[in-house]
């Protein structure tokens, strides 16, 4: 590192302040990485291995997905970052910073602006455009896994496409809960020929991805490997005749805009069994938020976080 | 004609079904050691075909021959299938046998361990095939598994169990089932009865034999054991040193011993 690191603000000027190539990868990278990707939509929902690099954070947290995003990056897109629907956690915003400091691109927390999407857990709940490239963050990009812990059986089975043993595993949550339980990384058939995992992404959101008129792309960083859903390709959550799919659904509006169609996160409010829900989709929540009467509903949020707070305080100087 | 060609005719006659499996000079080395050596046989519909001989003489190498788990190193096994089709075993892409392995044949292993899904439960272990058959009606599969549970004597409020909580008779008991729940025309059994103690042994048998009978299923079945044999089998084959060494109707080569080898196998069956 040749420059000293005294500003994260790469956004303002063109130049990174950091002397890395644009988006931290070497172009040869990129272009190894750029081939997998159209290997991999040429082939929607097939696992493209790739030569995954060491990237400056641990995996788990999203190297797969930010060797993607620097791998698609153009200097004039628009970038953003959500973990878990939300624009403000610590990996988002982490990886937010670094793109804005290596690539020197805008970014954004609008989901209607950005170009490039990169994500963990969700996606927004703002139609898709066309355009629009979703980036996701890969765990285990294996769908056969959890039944089949052979890499050569799994293989075989997706060339020979032998996905019974899929339902095996809806079977068994039918048999033990009475419906399908499982709630995310739910499976799903994209283009009528491979069985994909959808990453973490709750089943909530497995309807978006079919038909969608945004690239999704999915990079595992572990496991060197990537996997694609074109615009517009079909994707069917797998179930049975007489247990067709479902989504999550809540008794309850969001707590802070009222959404009833949008996908909850239960928040602990404090230590006497108090709970909230709300939109886990940040960015939606607040232009939500902000449609509504904006002062008034900014007042009560933070009204309400305040006594909240102080109510805990007061408990625990009680004991 | 020559009179063996003239015992191992490969051609119907008229108003007869053909051989369902024709095995043909089927040799296998694994590198320097002898597997098993020229083995010729013609499996009939409906007829049980046992394999016996000591531990080490050949029997599971012949048996994974039969059932394409691995390629021979020389020598051919021809299966007709449901169609009338004869496919040449070891030439068929490797989509079509695991087709026929899943759906025409089974595979019943000595250890319930190597043929279960130890953390599926007993109905997902006996729908699997179901579902790679593509049945995708939970109900449907669900109710075909508990006919099956109660078909092999374990009961229905079993059936969410998982094979971890059953005895060694039950998990051998439910690994046939898994077998047989597609219907299938073969079955390979790899010592189905092994490790298991007597009185369990005797209940399987005779289940084993009830079901093969109704199904009129045609069996390879492998064994050291010479009362499995003679309760199960139409047709043995005594196997020594990775050869044939006599066969023949069950009855006559155990009552009836020609070869030295087999005359000792039989004198050394315990009296009790």
């Amino acid at each position: 590192m040749t420059t000293t690191v005294n500003s994260a603000d790469g956004a303002s000027s063109n130049q990174p302040s950091v002397a890395y190539n644009f988006a931290y990868l070497d172009e040869q990278t990129k272009r190894m990485i750029r081939r997998s990707i159209l290997k991999a939509v040429a082939l929607p929902g097939y696992q493209v291995p790739f030569g995954g690099r060491e990237m400056p954070m641990p995996y788990g947290w999203g190297t797969g997905g930010i060797q993607v995003s620097a791998s698609v990056l153009g200097k004039h897109d628009v970038f953003k970052v959500i973990d878990q629907g939300s624009d403000d956690t610590t990996n988002a915003v982490s990886i937010r910073s670094f793109f804005a400091r290596v690539a020197g691109v805008r970014t954004t927390t609008d989901t209607e602006e950005a170009d490039i999407i990169q994500t963990r857990h969700r996606i927004p709940e703002q139609p898709l455009r066309e355009g629009q490239i979703m980036v996701y963050q890969v765990p285990i990009p294996e769908p056969l896994r959890w039944m089949e812990p052979s890499e050569a059986e799994t293989r075989t089975l997706h060339a020979l496409e032998e996905y019974g043993v899929m339902h095996v595993k809806l079977y068994e949550d039918i048999a033990r809960h009475g419906e399908i339980a499982t709630s995310f990384d739910y499976p799903v058939l994209v283009n009528g020929r491979y069985v994909m995992s959808p990453s973490p992404l709750p089943k909530f959101d497995n309807p978006k991805m079919n038909q969608c008129p945004a690239l999704q792309l999915f990079g595992a960083g572990r496991e060197k490997r990537i996997y694609a859903i074109p615009p517009y390709t079909t994707v069917k959550s797998l179930d049975f005749e007489d247990h067709p799919f479902a989504v999550q659904q809540w008794n309850e509006p969001c707590a802070i805009c009222g959404a009833t169609d949008s996908y909850l996160d239960e928040i602990i409010t404090d230590d006497a069994g108090g709970r909230m829900f709300v939109c886990s989709d940040t960015d939606h929540c607040f232009k939500r938020v902000a449609g509504q009467s904006l002062s008034a509903a900014s007042d009560e949020e933070g009204e309400f976080f305040t006594t909240e707070v102080d109510s805990s305080v007061h408990e625990r100087r009680k004991k | 004609m020559m009179p063996d060609e003239i015992s191992r005719r490969t051609e119907a006659l008229p108003g007869e079904e053909p051989a369902l499996l024709q095995v043909e000079g089927l040799s296998h080395y694994y590198g320097e050691r002898l597997g098993c050596r020229d083995i010729s046989f013609d499996l009939w519909p409906g007829e049980v075909l046992g394999i016996v001989g000591e531990s080490g003489s050949g029997k599971s190498t012949l048996l994974n021959l039969l059932a394409g788990r691995f390629p021979p190193s020389s020598g051919t096994i021809r299966y007709r299938d449901a169609e009338g089709l004869t496919h040449d075993i070891n030439s068929l892409s490797e989509a079509v046998r695991r087709r026929i392995l899943r759906t025409e044949w089974g595979f019943v292993h000595q250890h319930p361990r190597d043929g279960l899904r130890m953390r599926v439960s007993a109905g997902g272990n006996i729908g699997e095939r179901l579902m790679a058959c593509g049945s995708r009606h939970y109900g449907n599969i669900r109710s075909t598994a508990l006919d099956w549970l109660e078909r092999v004597e374990i009961a229905a409020d079993r059936i969410d169990d998982r094979p971890t909580a059953y005895s060694g008779g039950m998990q051998q008991r439910l690994q046939i089932a898994r077998n047989l729940v597609s219907g299938p025309r073969l079955v390979f059994m790899d010592e189905p009865t092994g490790g298991l103690d007597v009185s369990v042994q005797a209940k399987l048998l005779d289940l084993l034999r009830q079901l093969v009978r109704g199904l009129g299923l045609s069996v390879v079945l492998v064994t050291h054991d010479l009362a499995v044999a003679r309760l199960l089998a139409h047709r043995l084959i005594v196997m020594r040193r990775g050869e044939v060494v006599e066969s023949g109707l069950s009855d006559q080569v155990l009552d009836d011993p020609h070869h030295p080898y087999t005359q000792l196998l039989v004198s050394s069956i315990l009296q009790g």
